[in-house]
């Protein structure tokens, strides 16, 4: 017995030591800074508060996290409904297994390169002076070029949506492989309808990698700040770039807080989603 | 019973690419008759019931009912209904919805429809089940939740594809006693397909015996096996000897055979093997022409007068016992 519990700790040990060295080590530091105080020079530890009381009576903190959100949302949406259009295509509509591993593997080839560079291509595209735009105009759809294309929401979003489509289609690609196709036709047997049938049974079933590929969209998206910086021009701000700002300023302390904050909103998101999902089966 | 509901073939042809999976067969089936399609995998049994299902398309042909061409009918306008091999039960809801969904598809609003698949539970004894979910239960349970799901549509016809091969040997001979039981309760036609001969013989009135995209033969269950035309039917079925005579191939059941040695004896043979099966004794004797062939004895008629391995034996029956089999 002594012995079986011995064996036990010493094989969860590795796993232990990872997870406490590279999780729990730097989320600790995290939190601990976050107390400290600081000056214009310098930085002193300390367990004050003044860091959350500022970002939590600043209007400019809720500004951006409703920013944030807006992003999270928009792209998440847009991500849901790419996704599942392609998943439910390659999952039930083409029938060679050949295929279908053809086309999956067509898709996560551009993610092979950067996510920088799939985000700058965008911009001689988008440009005041580029392909989008003088298209149009010869086109003679436009009589001048369209501002809003570049160094706006729509840009920063349209770019989320190009680079994160993948992370929902894989998950929801995954699961509907895993739906017996006798169910659909049980379906048509039942009378439903191709929207009757989608809807009641294609859906429901898929809902567990549907939730999956919400987890990684929704983390990337609350997470990111190079996006937002490059795409939005740097006129936009999400939690990101107060962050990325207050490291830039030396700030550690204030940006602690704020990474704490955005880590609580993020966690209490996923939290909030998985009491209505079970994804245990999908793991 | 007696409306006008037949299910009809009409030279039902189904291929794939190249492949003919049915090739061009008619038959009839009158209304209210429990038959079963039977073959070995393959023979396209399945394909011709996923054809009256709607499930696949009719290549060629046509398939009837009441006289109405329902080949290119969606499944759920043909009258018919059907049992998937592994149920086919929606896992994300319970027994009740799953029965009521054909109704919520059409619109029943929730109490109604709940209170018609309540009833149909009744009739396949489930009501205490009907909150579960498929995962939560046997493989019996599953069936019987499927069949009320198949029968809610008030179908004229019911398909069973393979119902009985996902279930243990023990619930799957008190099922087929139940479907029968069900079948002639109901009244409606039952095409049910499977590999299994027993199966056939037990349930069906008729059985459409396939080979090779084709109906080998087709008929009254008992004529079928009294009479079997080819030597694939009379294998298949089991229980007879093919034998190479010299007035051609016949078929003889183990049970006709009796061990002569006298004048009557219409073979001559050596015992290669002795079976004791209760209240039968399967007796396999090697007869010229390389051939094996078992009689089965009845236990006192083995007992009276008990043989060895290896013994020399003649083996008789009546001229009327012998089936000539087209080659």
């Amino acid at each position: 017995m002594q012995k079986n519990s011995l064996t036990g700790w010493l094989l969860a040990s590795p796993l232990s030591l990872v997870l406490l060295v590279f999780l729990v080590a730097p989320i600790a530091m995290i939190v601990v800074v976050s107390f400290w105080g600081a000056t214009e020079w310098s930085i002193y530890p300390a367990f004050q508060f003044d860091n959350y009381a500022f970002l939590l009576t600043s209007e400019v903190t809720y500004r951006v996290f409703v920013n944030t959100f807006k992003y999270a949302a928009i792209t998440w949406a847009c991500t849901l409904l790419i996704g599942f259009t392609v998943a439910y295509y390659l999952a039930f509509h083409i029938r060679s297994l050949t295929w279908q591993i053809a086309l999956f593997l067509l898709c996560t080839i551009p993610f092979l390169t950067s996510n920088i560079i799939r985000m700058i291509s965008w911009i001689p595209f988008l440009g005041r002076n580029g392909i989008a735009n003088s298209t149009l105009m010869s086109m003679g759809v436009i009589d001048e070029p369209v501002e809003w294309l570049l160094f706006s929401d729509f840009s920063v979003i349209l770019a989320f949506v190009h680079l994160y489509t993948l992370f929902m289609v894989v998950p929801i690609f995954n699961t509907m492989m895993r739906i017996d196709k006798s169910l659909i036709e049980a379906a048509a047997d039942a009378g439903a309808t191709g929207w009757q049938t989608l809807w009641h049974v294609v859906v429901p079933l898929t809902k567990p990698g549907i939730m999956i590929g919400t987890i990684f969209v929704v983390a990337l998206v609350m997470g990111d700040f190079i996006t937002v910086r490059f795409m939005s021009g740097s006129q936009s701000a999400n939690v990101g770039r107060m962050i990325q700002n207050d490291i830039g300023l030396l700030q550690y302390p204030s940006a602690s807080a704020t990474a704490v904050i955005l880590l609580i909103t993020v966690l209490l998101l996923i939290g909030t989603m998985l009491r209505f999902v079970d994804i245990r089966k999908e793991l | 019973m007696s409306q006008k509901l037949d299910l009809e073939f009409i030279n039902l042809t189904k291929r794939y690419g190249a492949t003919v999976a049915v090739d061009a067969i008619s038959y009839h089936f009158a209304t209210g008759t429990y038959a079963c399609l039977l073959g070995p995998s393959g023979c396209g049994k399945s394909s011709t019931l996923r054809m009256i299902a709607g499930h696949e398309t009719v290549s060629e042909g046509a398939v009837t009912l009441g006289g109405r061409d329902i080949s290119h009918l969606p499944p759920a306008k043909r009258g018919t209904a059907m049992m998937f091999q592994n149920y086919a039960l929606f896992p994300h809801l319970s027994v009740l919805d799953n029965v009521a969904f054909s109704l919520k598809m059409q619109g029943v609003e929730t109490e109604k429809r709940h209170k018609r698949a309540g009833e149909m539970l009744e009739l396949v004894d489930m009501s205490a089940l009907s909150n579960r979910l498929p995962a939560q239960l046997s493989g019996g349970q599953q069936q019987r939740a499927a069949l009320a799901r198949a029968l809610i549509t008030k179908p004229d016809v019911l398909l069973l594809d393979e119902p009985l091969s996902a279930l243990d040997p023990f619930l799957r001979i008190r099922m087929r006693a139940e479907l029968k039981k069900l079948q002639r309760e109901l009244g409606i036609t039952f095409i049910h397909v499977t590999h299994g001969q027993d199966e056939a013989l037990a349930l069906a009135d008729e059985i459409v015996v396939m080979n090779n995209a084709k109906i080998e033969q087709a008929g009254q269950t008992r004529s079928v096996f009294d009479a079997p035309k080819t030597a694939f039917v009379a294998r298949f079925l089991g229980s007879h000897n093919v034998v190479k005579m010299p007035e051609g191939m016949v078929a003889i059941r183990s049970d006709a055979l009796t061990l002569d040695t006298g004048e009557s004896a219409k073979l001559p043979g050596t015992i290669t093997n002795i079976e004791y099966q209760g209240t039968h004794v399967a007796v396999t004797a090697m007869v010229p022409g390389d051939q094996e062939v078992t009689a089965l004895l009845s236990d006192h008629e083995f007992f009276d007068s008990p043989k060895e391995i290896g013994e020399a034996i003649g083996l008789g029956w009546e001229a009327r016992a012998a089936q000539a089999l087209a080659q």
